[in-house]
């Protein structure tokens, strides 16, 4: 019982991001027929990056959809969308990144690929901010202004990854009607895969305008991780250890993913505060 | 500081709720599985 509960703390993350990536993409006769899920749950968004056009896809992507909400009506406020992030944020924040979005497992699984590693410093804290940006104006500015999905269309890497491939080695139509707009996306993605390999979870640091959104929320989800401030004696191991550009544990940049509790001597990082488990306040 | 959490915490919850209803009363729902449905050419490099 003890060596199962030691498995499933060193696994259980990655069996998480394992059934949140198959539970996403169930549809899977898609695949083998080159056609999109066309059933009522396309109405439900889920929590990660997801893109709705990939053939296994059962449900919306939450950033497609706000962008498709917002460049529809430009003067009308996509209250569902609106609230279903806002659901999503105040519940897990980035532990969602951490934990429930197939992208960042990705992400996760190329950089395992032996190869020299860009280690985390002023210039990354930097680019991190640049996911902000990238949310201005592709997610929010383009659609409202120019009527069209401006991160799915010029950015994104899952969409190419998950949808826009599969989608056009599987349909000759969609193959006489490639441009340049597809050699563009193509390139975008080989990039972020390439940075992926040497540069930990690079497009979820620097580029993804979701995770932007959920680091809104970090300081107040409900569930993620928590230093106990009794026992943090300061040493900053969580910090040196973690991958993403954290100043400090569950800050906007944390993505929950709970590496940094094996690094701690003291044993004050956990998903619940004393204060939690007590119920009190 | 622990109890204006808590009630920021319930109160955005609470929002998140309101906004989702008032989103399905609004055909918010069906819009964005209107959207889903159909294969996004923009999204797949096509335009």
């Amino acid at each position: 019982m003890g060596d199962l509960r030691e498995h499933m703390v060193k696994f259980g993350r990655r069996y998480t991001q394992l059934i949140t990536a198959v539970l996403y993409n169930c549809h899977i006769t898609g695949f083998v027929r080159g056609r999109i899920y066309k059933g009522d749950s396309k109405g439900i968004c889920v929590p990660g990056l997801n893109c709705y056009s990939c053939p296994g896809a059962a449900f919306a992507c939450p950033l497609g959809s706000l962008q498709g909400a917002l460049a529809k009506t430009a003067y009308k406020l996509p209250l569902y969308m609106l609230g279903t992030l806002l659901l999503f944020g105040i519940l897990f924040g980035r532990m969602i990144c951490g934990f429930l979005c197939p992208f960042g497992l990705i992400q996760e699984l190329l950089h395992k690929i032996p190869l020299p590693k860009i280690k985390k410093s002023p210039v990354t804290r930097a680019l991190s901010f640049l996911k902000y940006v990238i949310l201005i104006v592709f997610v929010v500015a383009i659609p409202v202004i120019r009527l069209a999905p401006g991160f799915c269309k010029y950015i994104c890497p899952a969409g190419t990854l998950e949808a826009g491939l599969p989608l056009v080695l599987m349909n000759e139509q969609l193959q006489s009607r490639i441009g340049w707009l597809f050699s563009w996306k193509v390139f975008v993605m080989a990039v972020c895969i390439l940075a992926c390999m040497v540069c930990y979870r690079a497009f979820c640091r620097f580029l993804c305008p979701l995770g932007a959104i959920y680091s809104f929320f970090n300081p107040v989800a409900f569930f993620g991780i928590r230093v106990d401030e009794k026992k943090c004696t300061g040493c900053n191991a969580c910090i040196r250890m973690c991958g993403m550009d954290t100043k400090r544990v569950g800050d906007h940049e944390c993505i929950h993913c709970g590496e940094c509790r094996r690094v701690c001597p003291e044993g004050a990082i956990s998903y619940f505060t004393k204060e939690d488990k007590n119920g009190t306040i | 500081m622990a109890k204006n959490k808590r009630i920021i915490q319930w109160a955005l919850l609470a929002v998140s709720v309101v906004l989702i209803a008032a989103g399905f009363i609004d055909n918010g729902f069906r819009e964005v599985m209107t959207k889903a449905v159909m294969i996004c050419l923009e999204c797949i490099g096509i335009g």
